[in-house]
This record gives C-alpha cells, structure tokens and sequence, in this order.
C-alpha cells in the first residue's frame, strides 16, 4: 500500500437547504481509504451512505471541508470511477457486449481511439471481462433477456471495463434473492483480489458488508456520522461458508447492535 | 388467435363493413345524393381519375412538406426542451397555450400572410404536427432514469453525451410513436387548408364537388386521403419496428 491516504475526507459535511430548512445529511466527517482497500459503509437508510459515494464520485459537493484523493484536493484533475447501483440501468437498445464497453466511449484516453479500436481491442477487453463473470455466451443478447443476477453482473463489468482508480457499489445487489447475491459476493470478491481495485460499498445487508469488506464503517441516523469502524480480517479468498461459522455471526451480530442502538446514543451525545 | 387470423379478421371485418353499407344503401332505396353506395364510389374515382390525381398529388405535397418542417422543428424542440429542466418548465404553458388553439382558426391568418395557395397549406400541416412531437420527445429524454444519468456523469460524461448515447436513442420509441400521430394529423391540416383557402388539392376538390351535388365525387376524395393517410401511416409503423425494436420486446422474441 503505496500510498496510505488514497481517499481522504477532512471535515466533509452536506448540508441541504439554508437558513431554517436547512437539514444536515451528513455531520463533518474525517476518514481515510487505502489504495486497493475494500471498505463497507453499512447504517439505517437516509444515514448519508450514498452521499458519500456521490461525493467521492464529483456528482455531489461537499458543503464543507476538503476530499483528497492521491494527495490533491477532489476537482483539481478527474478522478476515473465506476459506479453500479441497485438497478442495473443497462440501456435496452445494445447488446451486453456494447453496454459494457460505454465507458470506453465516453472516458479518456480510450475515447480517443474508440473508432479504431472498438471491433479489436475493446471488444476482447470486454468479452474477457464478460467470461470473467461468466457472461460471455451472453454478449450478443439483449439485456432484458437476461436475469436480475446476470444483469448486475453486466452492471458491475460496465463500472470496471475502463479500469477505474474507485469503484463505487451503491447496494448494487439489493434487489437480488439471497443465492443469487451470494453468488455475486464470490463474483465480486474474484474481481477484487484479481484486479486490486479500491472500493466502497454502500449497503444495508451487514453480511454483505462483512463478507466483501476489510473494514466496516458504521453509521448512525441522519444526521449521518460515522460510530465505528470494524476491521474485518477473515482469509481470503473467503468462502461462503465463513458467513455461517461464529466469529462471521459475532460480528454481524455487534454491528446490528451498534445500529439499532445508534438513536439513543445520539440523545446522549446531545444531552 | 395466430398473427394469420388476427389480419384475417381484421380484413373481413372492413369488407363486411363495405358489404353493409352497400346493402343497406340498395334494400333502403338511399339516394346518392345523400350516401352513395361502395361501387357508385369506385365508379366515381374511375371516372374522374384524372381529374383526381394532380389534386391528390397537391394534397401529397404539402402535407409532406409541412410534415417534415414539422418534424425538423418539433425534433429539435423537444431536444431542447427535454435536456433541460428549467427549459421543460419554462416552455411548457407556452407551447400547451399555442396547441389548445384550434389550428382551423389560423388559417385565415395564413392566407392573410401569404395568398390563398400552397403555402398556407403547408404551414397548417406544419403547425398541426409540431406539438405531439415536442411532448413526446421531450418526455422521452426528460424520463432518463436517475440512476443511469448518475453512472454517465461519473464518467464525466458532457451534456452532449448522456443526449446522443442515452436521452436520443431512449426517446425514439416516443419520437416514432408521435410520428405516426403527427402524419395523420398534417393530413387534417392541409385539408383543412385546401378546403377553406385554396383552388388545388382534395380539399378543394371536396368543396368543389359538393357544390355541383356530385356526392360521389365527394365520397371518392374522401377514400383517396383515407387510402393516402393508411398508406403513410403503415411506413412510419414499419419504420418504428425497425428502429425500435427494442422497445418492442414481444415481437422479437
């Protein structure tokens, strides 16, 4: 780990609205991500989970404080990311194959030379992704012909094909039924250890974050803070069957406690 | 019911309709005057053919014409106003105020401007075809999921980009949809046009007959703008399958 302080945020707080309507979405917030690190953030909806991708990813600007990213300050030179939400949005008019491969349209430098490379090089850069999460006999269908599962997994090849410095998940597997999200984790988990990319994964399912993540940051209600950060230190690659042996419950057991009890806290702090 | 049957039926049934109103035309004693049957109308199109083509050809003319500023203007408003939420809303009481207007009433307003002819024509199948194009593009490109703009301006994607790789080619299911709409619709309008102002077109070939109480004269116009309007209604339809497949889901499968 090269460089130590890969994301960082000084004091970052969003606040929408002004003067009496004003509503802190997320309090100042201080936190470092590694390069190559897979962090979680997990917490009850509205704590601000997704601000901080939106953040991270320049949709958003922090109403206070600095984001760092590799030493200079966010907005200074572009920043390459991926990003995949709950739904999949593959548009429905190209195949998979030509889904996937539109962020190579669009960010440079594989715009410059998408014209000629597009039948070459991309397509085999795309097609080894796709045969990567075992989609590749898929590549010339259309996407509503796919399952939700095979959908998410075009979604998370789209948010990696251009080799992004973030990959930013927003519950990227919410919609999916337990088996089929299982498979997910040891697809993304795969992608992870392979290509050593730095994520953050905003989600609500603590065995999610617990699974896939080195470390856990813990969120209250909004106004969102952050309560605590789990390191999580099982082997990988980590088998699905680490989630039903008890060290793997312990935790997503402490981590439910932290956030159902998360209100209470907040009144002590404010007494 | 198979595809096979389905056009089957849908044939039987306008034969049976031409059936039945000649029928009942016969068995009612109804004088042309008032409804001419089926085969007095063929046999009035037959007779004054020649009559009737550089009228239909005029008809043809102009509301193509006005169909394609139409759609020119109506495509690149609803360009404009789909991609911009303060353009959407700006614009929209203008442009519901300027379609609430019915379009008949413009056309003296025309023929005030530029003489009794082809040009008011033209502009009222203009006029009449703009407004559906507008809604239904601007609605296309202005539904673009939430989620998917976001995925796009991560990548730092430009405005110009999310329009041409995302908001065109989403809102051309609408686009073809409004078009087949908006050709029936420029029909009413040189009509329209040709009836009120004008010496050339079936319009005024309508009005001219009916005058001279050749009633299936009036009828045989009638049939060459119904078959004129089918005939370009059908080439947009195919044209929206081909192009918007996608959208159309059940079909391919």
């Amino acid at each position: 780990m090269s460089q130590p302080d890969f994301v960082s945020f000084e004091g970052v707080g969003v606040t929408y609205g002004s003067g009496k309507d004003a509503t802190e979405a997320l309090c100042p917030t201080d936190l470092t991500i590694a390069k190559g690190d897979f962090v979680a953030f997990v917490g009850p909806s509205g704590c601000g989970k997704s601000t901080i991708l939106k953040l991270v990813s320049e949709l958003m600007k922090p109403s206070q404080g600095h984001i760092f990213f590799g030493g200079r300050e966010l907005g200074a030179k572009p920043v390459r990311v991926g990003m995949a939400f709950q739904s999949a949005s593959l548009l429905p008019w190209m195949t998979v194959r030509d889904n996937v491969m539109l962020p190579l349209k669009i960010v440079e430098p594989f715009k410059a030379s998408f014209r000629a490379k597009r039948q070459g090089e991309y397509r085999a850069r795309v097609d080894a992704l796709l045969d990567q999460v075992g989609l590749l006999e898929f590549a010339d269908k259309s996407p509503w012909q796919l399952s939700g599962g095979m959908m998410q997994r075009a979604n998370l090849c789209r948010a990696l094909v251009h080799d992004p410095d973030l990959l930013l998940l927003d519950e990227p597997f919410g919609a999916l039924d337990q088996f089929t999200r299982e498979e997910l984790w040891q697809t993304l988990q795969a992608l992870w250890i392979e290509r050593k990319s730095t994520v953050l994964l905003v989600t609500h399912d603590l065995r999610e974050a617990a699974y896939l993540a080195n470390r856990i940051y813990v969120m209250s209600a909004r106004p969102g803070r952050i309560l605590d950060t789990c390191p999580v230190n099982f082997a990988r690659p980590r088998p699905i069957e680490v989630t039903f042996e008890a060290p793997f419950v312990q935790l997503t057991q402490e981590l439910r406690r932290q956030i159902v009890h998360a209100p209470a806290r907040n009144k002590a702090d404010a007494a | 019911m198979t595809d096979r049957q389905q056009k089957l039926a849908s044939a039987a049934l306008i034969v049976s309709v031409f059936v039945l109103w000649e029928v009942i035309c016969l068995l009612a004693g109804i004088s042309e005057l008032v409804l001419p049957r089926p085969t007095q109308i063929v046999s009035a199109f037959l007779q004054f053919a020649h009559a009737i083509w550089p009228h239909a050809w005029q008809t043809l003319y102009t509301t193509l014409v006005g169909f394609s500023f139409g759609v020119l203007i109506g495509l690149s408003l609803g360009v404009l106003i789909g991609s911009s939420k303060l353009a959407y809303n700006t614009a929209y009481p203008l442009l519901v105020g300027i379609s609430s207007i019915p379009k008949v009433a413009v056309v003296p307003i025309f023929v005030l401007w530029f003489g009794a002819g082809t040009v008011p024509a033209i502009l009222t199948a203009m006029i009449i075809c703009i407004f559906p194009i507008v809604v239904n593009v601007s609605t296309g490109i202005a539904t673009v999921e939430p989620e998917l703009e976001d995925v796009m301006r991560s990548l730092k994607a430009s405005k110009w980009e999310i329009l041409w790789n995302v908001g065109l080619p989403r809102s051309l299911p609408y686009f073809f949809a409004s078009l087949k709409v908006a050709i029936t619709l420029s029909f009413v309008g040189s009509v329209i046009a040709e009836t009120v102002a004008s010496n050339k077109g079936v319009g005024n070939m309508m009005l001219i007959a009916s005058s001279q109480f050749n009633v299936p004269l009036v009828f045989s116009g009638l049939m060459v703008l119904a078959a004129m309007g089918v005939s370009l209604y059908a080439i947009f339809a195919f044209l929206e399958r081909r192009m918007t497949g996608w959208a159309m889901r059940k079909d391919l499968t």
